[in-house]
C-alpha cells in the first residue's frame, strides 16, 4: 500500500520542517508571543472587523446588516455635524500645532544659552506638559475661562467685564487652544535635546565672519534643527487629531457651544457610546485614519523640500 | 602695541560683557515672567482649595486669608463613593499595567533586538506600523469583544491589553536600549550554554534598569491620566477611577462645591506630581531621547 505510506513520510517531512523551523525560530517566537497574540486580537483582528462594521447599520443591540457605502454617502453628504466636527478639529490643529511649536522653540533657545538655573525652568516649563491631559487640568481650564473665573478677575483690575469664555461660540475653541498651547514643555525639550547636536564652531565661524546673533539663528540654527522641527510637527498634529479629553470636560461631553468644540473624536464617541450607532461611528474612525495618513504623507512629501538633513 | 590701543580693547571687551550680561538679565526675566503665568493657575487652583468657600471667585490673589481642609473632607465624601475608592481603584489598575507593560514589552523587546528569527524584521516593521495607528479604529470591535467576554464593567479591558504588550511605544524604547548593551556579554553567555531566557532574565533585564524604570513611570503617568478607557468601559461607580470621579463631581455639583472640585482635582494631580519630583531626570532623558509626545 504505497499512498498511506507516502502520506507518512509526506507527513513526517512536514513535522521534521515543523521541527527544524522551530529549533531556529521557536525562542524568538516564544518571546514575541505576548505581543503577537495581542497584534491578532486587539489590532489586526479589530481592524479589520471595522472596516467591515463600517459598511453596516450595526448598533450592538442587533446583528449587522450590510449598507454598503451608504455610512459614507451620508457622512459626506448629509451630516452636519461631521463637517462641523471636521471645522472645529482642523482649525484646532492649524492654531494649536504652530503656537506651541513657536512657544516650545523660543523658550528652548533662550534656554540654551548656557543661562544659569536651566534645571529649574526646564521643570517649570515641562510641569503643564506632564499634568496636561488629566481631568483635572480640564476642571481648572472650565474655571478660569468661567464667567467669574479667574481670567475676568484678572481684566477685571483692568475695568474690563470679559465675557464667560467657555459658554461663548466664538471663544470657547480659543480656550482649548490656550490649553494646549500652555502645555508645550514635551517638544521644547526635543528642541533643547536638538540644539545641544548643532556644533558650536558653527556659531564660533560665524561670529568671526561677522554674522549677528538673529543671522545665526536664521542660517544656522533652524537649517539645522528642521529635523527635530519636522518629527515635532508630525508628532504635535496627530496627537491634536486625537484630542478629546479637554474638550469633553469643557464642554460637559456636548461638544458645545453650538458645536464649537466638537473635535472629531467626541463627535465620534458621540456616534458609538451614545447613540450606539457602531457602524456608522466605525466609518468615521476609518476617515480619521485617512486623513492622519495623509496628514503624515503629506509632511514627509514636503520634508524633502524644506528638511535639510546633513549627512 | 600703545597703551592706549590696549585699553581701548579692554574697553571694547567690558562693554562687550556689560551688553551680555544686560542681555541675559533681560532673558531671565522674560524667563521669570513666563514661568509665573505657567505656575500661577496650579498655584490658584491649589490656594482655592485651601480657602473658604466664599473667597474663591473675585479674588486673583493665591495667598488665602485663612487655610481650611474643609473643602477636601467635603470633596472626599461628595459622591456616593467617597475618592478612597477611586483612588484605590486608579492605583490597581496602573499598578497592574505598569506590570504588564514592563514584562511584555521588555519580552517582545528582547526578541527584536537580540533573537534570530525568520520573520523578525516583518514583524518589528508591523510594531512600528501599529504606534501609528489611532486607537479610534480597533475602539469598536474591542468594545465587542470584550463586552461578549462579560469584562465590562470590570478593571480586565484596562489592564489585560497591557500585559498584551498592546502599548507598543514601550517595545519601541526598549528595543533602543538593548541595542546598546555589548552583544559580547550575552554571546558570551550563550557560548556558556545559557538558554534565551537565562540571558534575558540574567543578563538584559539587570543591565537596562533605566529603560525598565522609564517605562514604568510612563506607563504608571498614562494609566493614571486616563480618561476615554475608563469612560468607555467602566460603569458602576464603585469601578470608578479618579479621573471618572472628578468627571462626576463636575456633573453632580459643578454649581455648587468648586471648593471640594479644587480639592480633589488637587489631589488626584499629587502621584504625578510625586513622579515628576522624583524621576525628572528619567522623564527629561526618556522625551528627549524618543521625542516622547508627553
Amino acid at each position: 500500500m504505497p499512498a498511506p505510506a507516502a502520506a507518512g513520510a509526506a507527513g513526517a517531512e512536514r513535522a521534521g520542517r515543523f521541527a527544524r523551523f522551530w529549533s531556529a525560530n521557536g525562542a524568538g517566537y516564544m518571546f514575541l508571543a505576548p505581543w503577537l497574540i495581542g497584534f491578532m486580537v486587539l489590532t489586526a483582528g479589530p481592524a479589520l472587523i471595522s472596516l467591515y462594521l463600517s459598511l453596516t447599520d450595526f448598533d450592538l443591540l442587533r446583528p449587522p446588516n450590510w449598507v454598503g457605502t451608504a455610512n459614507y454617502e451620508r457622512i459626506f453628504t448629509a451630516d452636519a455635524k461631521f463637517m462641523a466636527s471636521m471645522r472645529v478639529t482642523l482649525f484646532f490643529v492649524i492654531f494649536s500645532v504652530p503656537l506651541k511649536l513657536a512657544f516650545a522653540l523660543a523658550v528652548a533657545v533662550a534656554l540654551n544659552r548656557g543661562i544659569r538655573g536651566l534645571p529649574l525652568y526646564r521643570a517649570i516649563f515641562y510641569l503643564p506638559s506632564l499634568l496636561g491631559t488629566s481631568v483635572a487640568i480640564a476642571v481648572l481650564w472650565r474655571q478660569l475661562f468661567a464667567r467669574d473665573g479667574l481670567v475676568n478677575s484678572f481684566l477685571a483690575t483692568f475695568g474690563i467685564e470679559g465675557p464667560s469664555w467657555i459658554s461663548h461660540p466664538d471663544y470657547a475653541l480659543w480656550t482649548l487652544i490656550i490649553l494646549s498651547v500652555w502645555q508645550f514643555g514635551s517638544p521644547m525639550i526635543i528642541f533643547l535635546a536638538g540644539l545641544r547636536q548643532i556644533p558650536t564652531d558653527m556659531y564660533e565661524a560665524a561670529s568671526l565672519d561677522g554674522a549677528s546673533k538673529s543671522r545665526q539663528f536664521w542660517k544656522i540654527t533652524l537649517p539645522l534643527l528642521t529635523p527635530v522641527i519636522f518629527f515635532n510637527a508630525v508628532v504635535q498634529t496627530i496627537e491634536s487629531f486625537k484630542a478629546f479629553t479637554p474638550a469633553f470636560i469643557i464642554s460637559g461631553g456636548t461638544g458645545g457651544p453650538v458645536n464649537s468644540t466638537l473635535f472629531y473624536t467626541l463627535y465620534l464617541y458621540q456616534e458609538a457610546f451614545g447613540f450606539l450607532r457602531m457602524g456608522y461611528a466605525s466609518a468615521l474612525a476609518w476617515i480619521l485614519v485617512v486623513i492622519i495618513a495623509a496628514f503624515t504623507a503629506l509632511s514627509f512629501l514636503s520634508s524633502r523640500y524644506w528638511v535639510h538633513y546633513d549627512d | 602695541m600703545t597703551d592706549a590701543t590696549l585699553s581701548v580693547a579692554a574697553a571694547d571687551l567690558e562693554a562687550a560683557a556689560r551688553r551680555r550680561r544686560i542681555l541675559n538679565l533681560v532673558v531671565h526675566g522674560l524667563l521669570i515672567a513666563a514661568s509665573v503665568l505657567m505656575l500661577y493657575p496650579l498655584l490658584w487652583m491649589l490656594s482655592a482649595s485651601l480657602r473658604p468657600e466664599a473667597e474663591i471667585f473675585g479674588s486673583t490673589s493665591i495667598w488665602p486669608s485663612e487655610i481650611s481642609f474643609e473643602a477636601y473632607r467635603r470633596g472626599w465624601f461628595g459622591l456616593q463613593e467617597s475618592f478612597g475608592v477611586f483612588f484605590r481603584n486608579s492605583f490597581v489598575i496602573a499598578v497592574l499595567s505598569v506590570i504588564g507593560n514592563v514584562m511584555a514589552c521588555s519580552l517582545a523587546a528582547y526578541a527584536f533586538a537580540r533573537l534570530k528569527f525568520r520573520g523578525r524584521n516583518f514583524w518589528f516593521a508591523i510594531m512600528l506600523g501599529t504606534l501609528m495607528i489611532p486607537y479610534h479604529v480597533t475602539l469598536i470591535p474591542q468594545y465587542v469583544l470584550f463586552l461578549n467576554l462579560g469584562w465590562v464593567d470590570t478593571f480586565l479591558p484596562l489592564v489585560v491589553p497591557k500585559f498584551l504588550a498592546h502599548d507598543a511605544f514601550f517595545i519601541f524604547l526598549m528595543v533602543q536600549f538593548f541595542r546598546g548593551i555589548p552583544r559580547e556579554l550575552d554571546e558570551a553567555a550563550m557560548m556558556d550554554g545559557c538558554s534565551p531566557w537565562r540571558i534575558y532574565w540574567k543578563i538584559m533585564l539587570p543591565l537596562s534598569m533605566p529603560v525598565l524604570a522609564t517605562a514604568a513611570i510612563f506607563s504608571f503617568l498614562w494609566t493614571w491620566d486616563d480618561f476615554f478607557g475608563p469612560l468607555i468601559y467602566l460603569n458602576d461607580m464603585r469601578n470608578f477611577t479618579v479621573q471618572l470621579g472628578l468627571r462626576s463631581f463636575v456633573d453632580s455639583s459643578s454649581q455648587s462645591d468648586w471648593g471640594g472640585l479644587f480639592a480633589m482635582s488637587t489631589l488626584t494631580l499629587v502621584p504625578v506630581f510625586f513622579f515628576f519630583l522624583f524621576f525628572q531626570r528619567l522623564l527629561i532623558e526618556g522625551i528627549a531621547t524618543t521625542g516622547m509626545k508627553r
